[in-house]
């Protein structure tokens, strides 16, 4: 049977009417018009579709809208309300995190995710809070820097224009 | 070394963030997948559970009566055979009479939801008759009573030889000749982003407006014009943002046909997205090949002579195939000096997900075989590998056996730097046992000569609009997928221009908005298109000139472009503000439109099949250190550290250059060490799926270290040359080399599982 849903996406509240079936990510791109989460897999292994659920990272394709009833929603869009990049977007930017773009918001998710709840990682920490979320263009590595550089940012003010990354570049 | 005088860039060879980079951190660029038109329907397609059968009937009726299902086609609907090089078509949108691959379309229906589409698949019913399987290329060949196309017999596609120099006496007289096999796996570009299609058919116009993310708008355009029976004029691809392409996303797949003829035959939006599975089912990944080779040397470690034997396993379809068995023999003749050099080969049919062109395509495979032979006879010789390499490594204005000539390399400073910068000489033979250094090279060609097809036609037309409304707009066939084509070919406007990146607008990737362009493939872009957008913005500048002299009173060859001004290059105070000079152009004369072309020499390199593959303009070359450490317990190997030298020319975005390599990496040590597609014996995929495909996660990867080589070719694009796919070539030799240097094993086929290591220890049975 189909039921009416409260969703709380992004600050917003949506009414919206799923089957027991459907799946948050595909609520969230179809009926609320969401297009930040991307569905790589539909099976939870490439965590493109990350959003926050009451402040923690889920894969939307494995979790049921009907589930979410009142609770609170964080997608890529929801990051930056006025349109303007948050420290961690802007560090992605800058140092070239972004390639394809396809699994960045699931990246930014679970990035955020892990900053807010340790502010200070270590490359190890990182690197394992990133597992679920592939990346097929990066190598990861900027992403790392670009994580590491919004860190050090949340400690010195706003992530500096232009800054060089702290990548393992060598000049022999 | 080419070092000409001036090399000061404003705009080019800064890191500069990426134009589409924020809209991406956002949520907001716009996918495929990501498209929802009004009045837009979903479709879904029936695959075949079967990897060889004959189609017995096909009956829809069932789906055809579920409330919300509009429509149901199969092949009939389509019959026209297609192929990314359309003399040699043998795919059809959706299997016609027999299946060729587990996988395959059988049929497809749109319908009011998606959900409803899926339901409908599994009211078709279709009969089939089983044929024989065959998943070996081998056994492929001794079955010609089984042939998976009935045009070719033993299951051969395409099959070829190559004779340059007498290898045979040259081996004869050879001091040292190894002799080896080399096997490489079934890989596929796993870009994150599914493919998906939104077709939008206009009844009224009869105009077809196909949105996907294709590498090749162009050549799609040509194959839909093809399979649709419609003229090419009739028909417009618009590329949205690409999620991932890696060579897979360079012909047309089921989702974009199937989404055509049914938004024809409905006369609204059909959107086809496909699941991960499909994404598989899709393929056109990497050939997997067994190469036998016989590589010989002089006592002092020149090579003589090489003699090169290919199988190359195609898969159902005909895809590249060709063009992947002829570049497997071209990427034989480089980097290193061969004077003699023999090729057979051969790409055989069989019944998997076909294999097309990925990343690198021919190279890796190559590099693999040809870094592994170096390596052990450079331990035969007792010269070390890093020598071997130098002795043999090729320089700048070299001509290859096959007739390749080499304008500009920087090859054995590739060589030299990662040694230096890995430490690979001090570490080499010396590390503990279960630790070890490994050094691979590798080139790739850099611009492209030809075309899939006969034509003589620009291989890029670019244009570059100036004018007091719009500003400067890049108009470019050129297709974004990620690798970051959009914000490098704007660099080099700006750069032209005088201006800042941010003051560009592109315009790319729609075959209505902007002329003719190759595509995304074989490293042209940057190389090719490359020449083309700088040319079209030198000739908007000569426009420009003929009012800007006179407005300045300078001869219109002393005026400069920098800083949004232009001047007279000995006199500074004789300026103009760019957007003045353009708005006295506008008034007297209109909108200032540049056009530029690149079609370079048609020059095959030589004159036996294949002359036309591996001919470039230009060539990158690159060097590659791995450090590893093998679990001598779990028989798992980590990469510790991994040491790249790109041979790329001037890097126009150096920022985007390391994320190529960086990117190369990932998927070179994903081949090397645990990706694999794996076959059930009746042709099923075991493993369409994320988790059970494994690609290296951030946890996998190791440390990338891009180091720098000076390098600018003086013949291209502000001396740049291509960095996309030469850095995977040397990555899973790298790697067997360090595993050779950690445990004194030779391993000879990819992937590295830990079963493998184990087994090689002796610690498993």
């Amino acid at each position: 049977m189909k039921r009416l849903v409260e969703l709380d996406v992004n600050g917003q509240r949506y009414d919206v009417i799923v089957s027991p079936r459907e799946l948050l990510v595909d609520v969230l791109r179809k009926k609320v018009g969401t297009i930040g989460p991307k569905k790589g897999c539909g099976e939870g292994q490439c965590g493109a579709c990350s959003v926050l659920l009451d402040g923690e990272p889920v894969v939307s394709c494995l979790t049921l809208a009907i589930a979410c009833q009142g609770r609170k929603i964080v997608t890529v869009e929801g990051l930056a309300p006025a349109g303007r990049l948050t420290p961690l977007q802007q560090a992605f930017v800058e140092h070239g995190a972004i390639q394809c773009g396809y699994c960045t918001p699931g990246m930014l998710i679970c990035a955020q995710a892990l900053l807010d709840e340790n502010p200070h990682p270590s490359e190890a920490q990182i690197r394992a809070a990133l597992v679920g979320n592939l990346c097929r263009c990066t190598g990861y590595v900027k992403i790392v820097e670009a994580i590491q550089a919004a860190a050090r940012g949340l400690e010195a003010g706003p992530v500096a224009a232009g800054a060089e990354p702290a990548s393992a570049r060598s000049t022999p | 070394m080419n070092k000409p005088e001036n090399r000061e860039f404003a705009v080019v060879g800064k890191r500069l963030p990426r134009l589409d980079a924020p809209a991406k951190a956002k949520g907001e660029a716009r996918f495929t997948n990501d498209l929802f038109l009004a009045n837009m329907v979903y479709a879904k397609i029936k695959r075949s559970p079967l990897a060889h059968a004959r189609i017995r009937r096909i009956d829809y009726s069932r789906a055809l009566a579920l409330p919300g299902v509009l429509a149901v086609v199969t092949g009939a609907d389509a019959p026209r055979p297609f192929c990314v090089m359309p003399h040699v078509p043998t795919e059809t949108v959706m299997a016609i009479d027999k299946v060729r691959y587990a996988g395959e379309p059988v049929a497809a229906v749109a319908a009011m939801d998606e959900e409803t589409a899926e339901d409908a698949l599994e009211l078709i019913d279709v009969e089939y008759e089983e044929l024989p399987v065959l998943l070996d290329p081998i056994e492929a060949m001794q079955r010609d009573d089984a042939r998976i196309h009935e045009a070719f017999a033993r299951n051969i596609h395409y099959e070829s030889e190559q004779n340059f120099g007498d290898v045979e006496a040259a081996l004869a007289a050879s001091h040292l000749v190894i002799e080896d096999v080399f096997r490489t796996s079934y890989v596929t570009p796993a870009f994150i982003e599914p493919h998906a299609a939104v077709a939008d058919y206009d009844t009224a116009q009869e105009r077809l407006t196909l949105y996907c993310p294709i590498q090749m708008p162009h050549h799609l355009h040509r194959t839909l014009a093809e399979v649709m029976q419609m003229p090419m004029e009739k028909i417009r691809v618009s590329v949205p943002a690409v999620g991932g392409g890696f060579g897979g996303k360079t012909e047309a797949a089921s989702c974009d046909l199937c989404a055509a003829i049914l938004s024809r035959k409905l006369g609204r939006p059909v959107k086809v997205p496909y699941t991960r599975a499909e994404t598989f089912a899709q393929n056109k990944g990497r050939h997997p090949c067994i190469m036998k080779l016989r590589l010989g040397f002089e006592r002092d470690g020149r090579i003589t002579g090489l003699d090169f034997d290919n199988t190359l396993d195609g898969g159902a379809h005909a895809s590249w195939g060709i063009i992947v068995l002829f570049f497997t023999a071209a990427l034989c003749h480089l980097p290193y000096r061969i004077a003699n050099v023999r090729f057979r080969g051969r790409r055989v049919f069989t019944n998997k997900p076909s294999c097309g062109a990925q990343r690198g395509l021919g190279g890796v495979q190559v590099r693999m075989a040809l870094e592994g032979a170096l390596d052990q006879a450079a331990d035969r010789l007792g010269i070390d590998p890093f020598e071997l390499r130098m002795r043999n490594a090729v320089e700048s204005g070299y001509t290859t056996a096959s007739g390749v000539h080499v304008p500009h390399a920087e090859f054995k400073q590739c060589l030299r730097n990662v040694v230096r910068a890995s430490g690979y000489l001090d570490k080499r033979g010396k590390l503990p046992f279960g630790q070890g250094i490994g050094l691979a090279a590798g080139y790739y060609t850099s611009g492209a000569l030809f075309m899939l097809y006969p034509t003589h036609k620009p291989q890029a037309t670019a244009i570059v609009r100036i004018d007091t409304e719009a500003g400067i707009t890049l108009f470019t066939g050129a297709t974004d997928i990620g690798q970051g084509s959009t914000t490098v070919l704007a660099q080099m406007v700006a750069e032209e221009l005088g201006v800042a990146l941010g003051d560009i607008n592109v315009v790319a990737q729609d075959t209505a908005l902007a002329p003719f362009d190759n595509g995304t493939f074989d490293s042209r872009v940057t190389y090719g298109t490359g020449q083309a957008v700088r040319r079209a913005a030198q000739d908007a500048k000569r426009q420009l000139a003929e009012i800007v002299a006179a407005m300045l009173g300078v001869p219109a060859e002393h005026l400069h472009y920098r800083g949004g001004a232009v001047a007279s290059r000995f006199e500074p105070r004789k300026r103009v503000e760019l957007r003045d000079a353009v708005a006295r152009h506008v008034e007297t004369r209109g909108s200032l439109v540049g056009v530029g072309h690149f079609a370079p020499p048609r020059r095959a390199a030589h004159r036996q099949p294949g002359g036309m593959s591996g001919p470039s303009p230009s060539y990158a070359f690159g060097a590659q250190v791995a450090q590893v450490e093998v679990d001598l317990e779990t028989g798992r190997i980590r990469v510790l550290d991994y040491y790249a030298a790109d041979d790329c020319g001037q890097p126009i975005n150096p920022m985007s250059v390391e994320g190529q390599v960086e990117g190369s990496v990932m998927m070179g040590l994903g081949q090397a060490l645990s990706e694999e597609m794996r076959l059930s014996p009746e042709g099923r995929l075991l493993n369409p799926d994320l988790h059970d495909y494994k690609m290296p996660t951030a946890v996998d990867m190791p440390r990338v270290h891009c180091v720098h080589v000076d390098s600018y070719d003086p013949d291209a694009p502000f001396g740049a040359k291509e960095s996309g796919e030469g850095p995977i070539n040397p990555v899973a030799a790298a790697v067997l080399n360090a595993v050779h240097d950690a445990i004194g094993v030779r391993f000879r086929e990819v992937p590295l599982t830990p079963e493998k290591v184990l087994r090689a220890l002796g610690k498993m049975g």
